[in-house]
This record gives C-alpha cells, structure tokens and sequence, in this order.
C-alpha cells in the first residue's frame, strides 16, 4: 500500500524567494526597461504590470559548450524518404543544421525572454529614481479602500450582528408550520382547567371534560417542549461585504510649455512628475481623466501622444494655457462634480508682462475651481545650485511665487533630477494624512 | 453488471479510495506478473503551480535557493500561462521511497496511468539500473537535500546573500566539469605500494647498463630530465590529471574557505546524482512507458478498465510516443519516449515471434520466449548507449526510417552517410548509440598541471575531440568563474584528440592576484 500524501494544500509561492534574488540579479536591465516605458508609455498604464523582456546578459549562466561553428557531427535522425547514401543536401544560409533537427547539439533559442513584472514590481523600480518615502510608496500602491456594507443575511455571524426581525418571521413561519401551540391556545386551555377546578362539584360531563381537558394539556405542553420558540435554525446575522469605496471623479491637467527650449530631458521630467501625480490620484479616486493642454504662444489641447512627442514652434505666453484650462473646466468639468487637479511643467520662459497676467489668473479664478495645482520649473542642474530656493529666477517664478505665498493648495518647485519631483508633493500627502487619521 | 462491478473506476473524477484501488490493481500487475522490483512508493497529490515549482528546481523536492531557479521559473510560467507548452502529467524522484507527484488535474485514468508510468516503470528503472545503482544513494539523497538547503540558508545569513551567490554562480557554471565520470582508482594498499616499489627495482636493474655512465653528461638536460621529473611527481600528488574541476577545486583551492568548499561540495553531490539520469533518458522512459503500456492492456483485458477510459490513455499514450519526420516542423529531435518504447516492443517481438533476419543479429535472444526476462536484464545492464548499439535491429531502423548525417562545419552541405538498407545498419546504428554517449560529446577538460610552490597558475587542457571548439564567450565568461575560485591564473589549452596539435590557448590572469 503506498502512502498518499496530499501536497495541495502546501503553502504556495515556494519559489518566491528565487524571483526576488532574480529580479535583484536583473534590477538595471528591469530598471532601465521600466524607464524606457515610462518615456513611452502612457501615463495611466505606466503602474500596469509589464512583461519585461530580459536581456540574456543580465541573467547569463555561462558554462563550457560546444560551439556550432565548428568540428564535424553526426546526427541521425528519423523519417528519410528519399535520401540514399552519398546525397548532399545544401545547409541554409545561417550555417547552422539542417531541417529543424540539430539533433543533440540544439542551440539554446532563448536571447531575451519575456518577464511579467507585478503591478508592484514595477511600481518600486518606477519609484526608486524618485526616492520618495517609505511611507508614501505603500500609500501609493494601495489603490482601493474598502468599506463594510450590509448586503443580505447569513446563518453564520458573531451574536452582536443577529437580526432579531428577520430570525423571528424565520421563527413564526415554522412555529405555524409544526402547528406549535400558541400561548393563546394554551392559556385557554389552563384558564379553563382552573375555572373547572374552582367549581365546588362537578357533573359527569364537567369531569369528564376535565380528564380530558387535562390530556389536552399534557398534550400541548409536550408539544411547545418539542418544538422550540426560536431554533437555531431560525437565527440570521446581518451579513457585511467589503465594498471598494466608491469615489468621486477627478480630472488631472497637463500643461505643458513645448517651445523649443524644452528639450527632451525636460520633457522627461517633466513626465517622470506628471505621471507620479497620476498614480496618486489614481489611489484616490476611481475615475480619472487626463487633459494634456500644451502651449507655445497659443495653447491647445492635445492627445497625449502629440502631448510629448510633436514639436511646436513660438513665442512663450504661459497665460493662453491657463485660459484654455479655464474653459475646459466651465465647459466640460464643473468644479462641484469634479476633483480638478493642474499640473504645470515649463522652463521659465514666458513674455514679457504675461507672468503678471498668469498670476493675477491663477489667483482671482483657477485656484477658486482647482483643488490643487503644481507649478514644477525645469532647470538645469548647474542652475539649480546657482538658483537654491531663492526667490530669485525667472519672471515666471517671481510671479507664481506670490501666488505660493496666498494660495496654500498652490505647490511650486524647481527640479533638475528626477529626486526633486517629490517634494512637491509632500503638503498634498501631508493633508492627505490628516483627512484619514485612521490608519 | 458483473464486469462493471470489477471496473476500477467510472468516473473521469478521481478520488484516494479509487487512486489505491488503482494502485493496488497496477501492483498486482506489475509485481505479480511482470516482475518488477520497486522502491516503496510514495505518491503526492501537487497543483500545477508547485508543479512549475518543481520544475524551476530541477526536480527535486526540496532545494537551496538561487536566482537561476527564479529565473527558470519565470520562464517556464511565462510558457505555461501563454499555452505554448504543457506541463507534465508527474514527476518522479529517484529516491527511497521513490516520490510520485500526480497533477491534480489529472482524469482518474491518466491518473491510473501515471502511477503505472512512474512509480512502476521508472520507480523499477532507478531501483535496478546499473548506472543509478553505482552512482547514486536512492536512501539518502533526500536527507542530503535537507542539508545542503539548511547549509546554504545559513551560510547566506553567516555571510550574506552576495557571498553565497557568488560562489554558487560559479559553481552552477562547472556543474557539468563537476562529475566523476569513472570510478576513481581504489587507494592502493601499503602492502601493494612495496611491490609496486620492487618491481621497480627490479626493472631498473634489468635495464642497467655501465656503458651509460661513460657519457658525459650534459648539464642542461639533466635540468630538464629533473624538472619533468618534479612535475611528474606534483602531479601524481595531486592525482593530476583531474577532469572534476570541482572536485579540483574544492580540495586544492588555496583562497576558498570551509563553507565555499562544503557548497562546491554540494554542487557537486547534486551534479553527480544526475549524471546517470542524463546517460539513460531513451531507456528509463522507455521502460516506464513499456511498463504503463503493458500494464493498462492488461487492466483492461481483466476487465477493470472501461472502453472510455482505454480509448483516452490511448490517445494520451500515442502522443507520448508520436515521432515526426525530420523534416515536419514539429520535430525537435529523437523522442526518446518513442524511441525506447519502440525498442523494448521490438525486444518483445523478437523474443516472441523472430524473423531470420532477428535470427542472424540477435542469435543470444531471438525466439527465447522470456521476453520480460530479457527486458529486464536490457533495463538493468545497460545505458542509452549501449543499449542501442546492442538492441537496435534492422526492422526498426526501417520503421523510424533513419539515415545517418554527417555534418561539416566548413562545409556548405551535409552528407547522408548511411541510410536504412543492408548496408547502413550497423553505421546508422552505431553513429546513434555514439550521439547518445555523453562522454562523446561533452566538452573534455581536465585540469592538467599546477605548481602549488610556484607561480601556482592552473593549467586546463581541453581534448578537442572532431574538432569541436567552445564557444567562445560563454568559455571567456567560465573561465572568469574558475579563476574566482581559484584566485590565480590560469589558462586553457585546447588540444586536438587525434593529432595533438595545439588549436588555441586563452589564459585569465589580467586581473592580477
């Protein structure tokens, strides 16, 4: 007899600690594709999970083989129709066997092999440029918050989630269907007794009638033992569902300066903090829609293909975008349906006296339909230690500086490396804590 | 209803009271009728993802962790999930008790029929087999995999991750250098080491001649007789020439420490338990598939099998041993299923009912009658290699059609060398029974020379056998391993097996010391 073990039941994901020491082996190739998505990509799939082809040089495992191009070999194999001793067959032009059979020397086919990262996965790489804290990472990654809702009754549950109406028509129902004698019943039947009893003698018949009114009694009793008031069977518990909760819509502005001065590793930054903005809103609300408005000296709104990649030559006049953001929002998103979110990427540049007209716009009437708006300035990184936080810079930068100073949902930074994005983010984090004071 | 009443199972669903049922049915068969001598068995129910777990772990139950395992696991998930391949029906493991592991998704019949494959058919291969007697401790191999994955574990928490991965990179990379292919000369007895000693004695007066010391002697030479002489000693001290570079390595390496030696160590036990795996994969699926085959006929002559469930195995059993032609696109070389059950059926026929052609190249076997006992003694005394160089008859070579190719790598065409007629039997046969020598085709290097008190460089010979180079990078990137372990230079030479000449010498000491 041999001895049958079930192993279905083993903890799963055994070999969990391979793909991690596999994915550390490979992390640069797997980084520098995640960065090569996240240029490519759209900004709402950048957090979807990603094969990731991996290049063979990361994960090679060399060992001494036997090289093709070399030596003589002797295959035999099976299915000759017409060959005869002697015949040659010329070999394709890769060199390599013939037919589809390589017999025993089979070459390994594998160059680059596809590798499905999890949402998570990607997500980390995504993040490690970005050096955000711990704490904002897991807030990120978690994208529904569930709530319990009541949804129909169960037969299992905790005492204190017993519905008491629902357990007594289950009750009712079967107490009428075992013909369980009711209290009236039974009451009757003892009131008449006792009326009986108390008459000082009795006939014939009212003996009679008391013997058997007796049996009835037992009778009845017998039966309200047998058959319980409430049964176990009876009880239902409110039953609870965890239930996504449901939010609100949001709708996330891109605007972008895209005169030739913005480069592409302007353009990539600027992406790089359009994106994580994303990823965030995307944790908050389940719906999300991206308008791209870019802008040289007239804006327009765009795809976001032409977003990023076409090139547009002109002035600079930050304000026109802002204009068409004003009228996106009364045209299409009013402020009391939705959660308005702005992201402005540029380089400074802007002409003369728009600035003033750019701040003066944000403050009498953007800021009152935004729930937040970013204002990320794209410099170089010689400039940035020239520049520090100072109030000095660009006219642009002047202006929206004022702006930062009366406007606390109004966010402004400057950034040359992808690890400058994140503080701007921090004071929306910060109120995002305060708002859930339960976790 | 009498005969349903002795049907095993009816359901396509299977259960543990209808899975010992089998069971018991099977072993009635296979150890009653045909003989077979097995390990107790042990057999384990796994989802299709521990399956791919195993997989990724070559095999075996239990394994010390590494990337390279992730790695495969990745892929072959990645294949499963897209539907490009299958996965196996089970899993077998050459232990005592020797492990069955049955996918949950598996009918009753196929589970019928895998018990029948694995845990008879190979169960009595790894039990009887020569090679897997020699080379392998069925009863221990699975306490020792519970020791090297506890040892790893803590050498990794001792000395960190990095560490342990670096010398099990390296080691992954000889793990086929990491074989003992022939036994090692038994240690010769005190008593044998003085006769050896006289008997040298003895030749050298027989050989002595006064004459000699009459010539003058040339000082140079004698340096050069004496230095032959000093390294002819170093290397007998160090049993030199070695062809486990691992083994090498792990007891002559002078920067490795007690716990890099004891994982070398390691790399090398689990590299030797496969070796015999790899020299009898036509035979030991041949006999498992024989097995099965000859046992489900069986069930369902008695009766205990139905028609349904027949006609299923069949069909599962014909795509097991489907062989296409070398030139329809599904082909991927020999199938070894097919091959060996086609041989033992063969070995079968020949036993039973011979033609005179089986008369005139099997006289010892042809009509004998015992076809069982002549089966089990083929699966019990033989190799891939000589199995086909013994048992290949010409009915066969007609049958799978074979024709034997010689391959140039310079040349523009390949040449049909022999074909299945009169004349190309024995060719075909014996160029087949070659490709299935592994020590024919595996890379020969061997650690020739090194001069522990002097410059201590590592000096690796490659046999090049039919001029059959390395490839180039992947030998670069091999070598680079075996100098980490070694921690000084070292260089290989490649040598031409027929003619001796030298064909290339790459060396790997720039990185200094």
């Amino acid at each position: 007899m041999p001895n049958f073990i079930d192993r279905r039941l083993n903890p799963k994901d055994r070999s969990l600690g391979n793909r991690q020491r596999f994915l550390k082996r490979v992390h640069d190739e797997l980084k520098r594709a995640i960065s090569d998505r996240v240029k490519s990509d759209k900004i709402a799939d950048v957090d979807a999970a990603h094969g990731v082809p991996v290049p063979k040089r990361g994960a090679d495992e060399p060992s001494f083989r036997p090289s093709t191009a070399s030596g003589e070999r002797q295959y035999v194999l099976p299915g000759n129709e017409s060959f005869s001793a002697g015949d040659r067959i010329g070999k394709p032009d890769s060199g390599g066997g013939q037919g589809g059979g390589r017999g025993p020397g089979q070459g390994e086919g594998e160059d680059d092999f596809l590798f499905v990262l999890s949402r998570d996965e990607v997500l980390d790489l995504f993040f490690e440029d970005l050096e955000l804290p711990d704490m904002v990472k897991l807030n990120l990654k978690e994208t529904v918050i569930y709530k319990l809702h009541r949804v129909g009754f169960t037969t299992l549950g905790t005492p204190s989630n017993i519905n008491v109406g629902r357990t007594m028509r289950n009750s009712f129902g079967r107490r009428i269907a075992l013909h369980r004698p009711s209290g009236r019943e039974y009451q009757a039947v003892t009131d008449e007794i006792a009326a009986l009893e108390a008459e000082p003698d009795l006939s014939a018949v009212q003996r009679r009638r008391l013997a058997a009114l007796r049996i009835e009694l037992e009778a009845l009793e017998r039966r309200r033992k047998r058959i319980a008031y409430v049964d176990p069977v009876d009880v239902r518990f409110n039953r609870f569902e965890r239930q996504p909760l449901p939010n609100a819509n949001a709708v996330m502005f891109c605007l972008m300066d895209v005169s030739a001065s913005m480069g592409e590793r302007e353009k990539d930054l600027a992406k790089r903090f359009f994106v994580l903005l994303h990823l965030f809103l995307k944790r908050r609300y389940e719906r999300i829609e991206i308008v791209f408005i870019r802008h040289t000296d007239e804006a327009r709104e765009v795809d976001e293909e032409t977003f990023f990649f076409s090139k547009q030559s002109g002035g600079t006049v930050v304000s026109t975008a802002l204009e068409e953001m004003k009228r996106i929002v009364l045209d299409r998103y009013p402020s009391d349906i939705w959660n308005i979110y702005a992201a402005q990427a540029s380089d400074g540049d802007n002409a003369t006296g728009d600035s003033e007209r750019c701040a003066k716009l944000l403050r009498d009437e953007v800021m009152k339909l935004c729930q937040y708006y970013a204002y990320v300035e794209i410099i170089d990184e010689r400039e940035s230690e020239i520049f520090g936080s100072t109030d000095n810079g660009t006219a642009l930068w002047r202006a929206y500086r004022i702006v930062d100073g009366a406007i606390s949902n109004f966010q402004m930074t400057r950034i040359a490396r992808p690890a400058d994005i994140y503080p701007v983010f921090r004071k929306l984090f910060a109120r995002h804590k305060a708002v859930q004071p339960g976790r | 209803m009498a005969r349903d009443a002795k049907l095993l199972f009816e359901s396509s669903e299977w259960n543990f009271a209808t899975l010992s049922r089998a069971y018991e049915a099977i072993e009635e068969i296979a150890v009653g009728e045909m003989g077979l001598d097995v390990y107790p068995n042990q057999i384990e129910i796994i989802s299709s993802e521990q399956m791919l777990d195993a997989y990724s772990s070559i095999g075996m139950p239990l394994m010390y962790q590494h990337w390279s395992f992730g790695k495969r696991f990745a892929a072959e998930s990645h294949l499963y999930r897209k539907g490009h391949r299958g996965l196996a029906y089970e899993l077998v493991i050459n232990s005592n008790p020797c492990i069955t592991y049955l996918m949950e998704e598996n009918t009753m019949p196929m589970q019928a029929l895998v018990t029948a494959h694995a845990a008879f058919g190979h169960n009595h291969f790894f039990k009887n087999n020569y090679l897997f007697r020699q080379w392998t401790d069925a009863g221990a191999i699975l306490g020792y995999m519970d020791f090297a994955k506890k040892y790893i574990a803590k050498c990794e928490e001792r000395h960190g991750i990095a560490a342990v991965e670096e010398i099990l990179d390296s080691a992954h990379a000889l793990m086929d250098q990491g074989v003992f292919h022939y036994r090692r000369p038994p240690r010769l007895s005190p008593a044998k080491v003085t006769e050896r000693a006289r008997e040298r004695l003895e030749y050298e007066e027989q050989v002595y001649s006064d004459l000699w010391r009459t010539l003058p002697a040339t000082t140079g030479s004698a340096d050069i007789a004496e230095a032959e002489r000093e390294a002819l000693e170093r290397k007998k001290a160090l049993h030199l020439p070695e062809e486990n570079l691992l083994y090498f390595l792990e007891k002559h390496s002078l920067i490795l420490e007690p716990w890099q030696r004891e994982i070398l160590r390691i790399v090398r036990v689990i590299a030797q338990y496969f070796y015999p795996q790899g020299q009898t994969k036509v035979m030991n699926e041949g006999c498992a598939t024989f097995v099965h085959y000859t046992i489900i006929n069986r069930l369902f002559d008695q009766g205990r099998m139905s028609e349904g469930a027949m006609l299923e195995l069949l069909a599962s059993h014909a795509n097991v041993v489907f062989q296409p032609g070398f030139d329809d696109p599904r082909f991927s070389g020999l199938n070894p299923y097919a091959l060996g059950f086609a041989m033992m059926q063969d070995i079968e026929r020949i036993c039973m009912m011979p033609t005179s052609e089986d008369r005139d190249w099997f006289p010892t076997i042809a009509g004998n009658g015992d076809w069982m006992g002549t089966l089990i003694d083929a699966w019990e005394n033989h190799r891939d290699e000589s199995f086909i160089l013994q048992y290949l008859s010409p009915a066969l070579i007609r049958k799978f059609r074979l024709f034997h190719l010689s391959d140039r790598a310079r040349d523009r065409f390949c040449e049909v060398a022999s074909i299945h007629d009169e004349r190309g039997y024995s060719a075909v046969r014996a160029a087949l029974a070659r490709n299935y020598d592994p020590g024919a085709n595996r890379p020969d290097i061997q650690v020739v020379d090194v001069d522990l008190l002097g410059d201590r460089r590592l000096r690796l010979q490659h046999l090049v056998k039919n001029g059959i180079l390395l490839e180039e990078k992947q030998r670069d990137a091999t070598l680079a391993h075996i100098r980490r372990l070694w921690g000084y230079g070292l260089s290989l030479k490649g040598i031409d097996a027929a003619t001796g000449a030298k064909l290339y010498e790459c060396s790997s000491d720039d990185a200094g010391g």
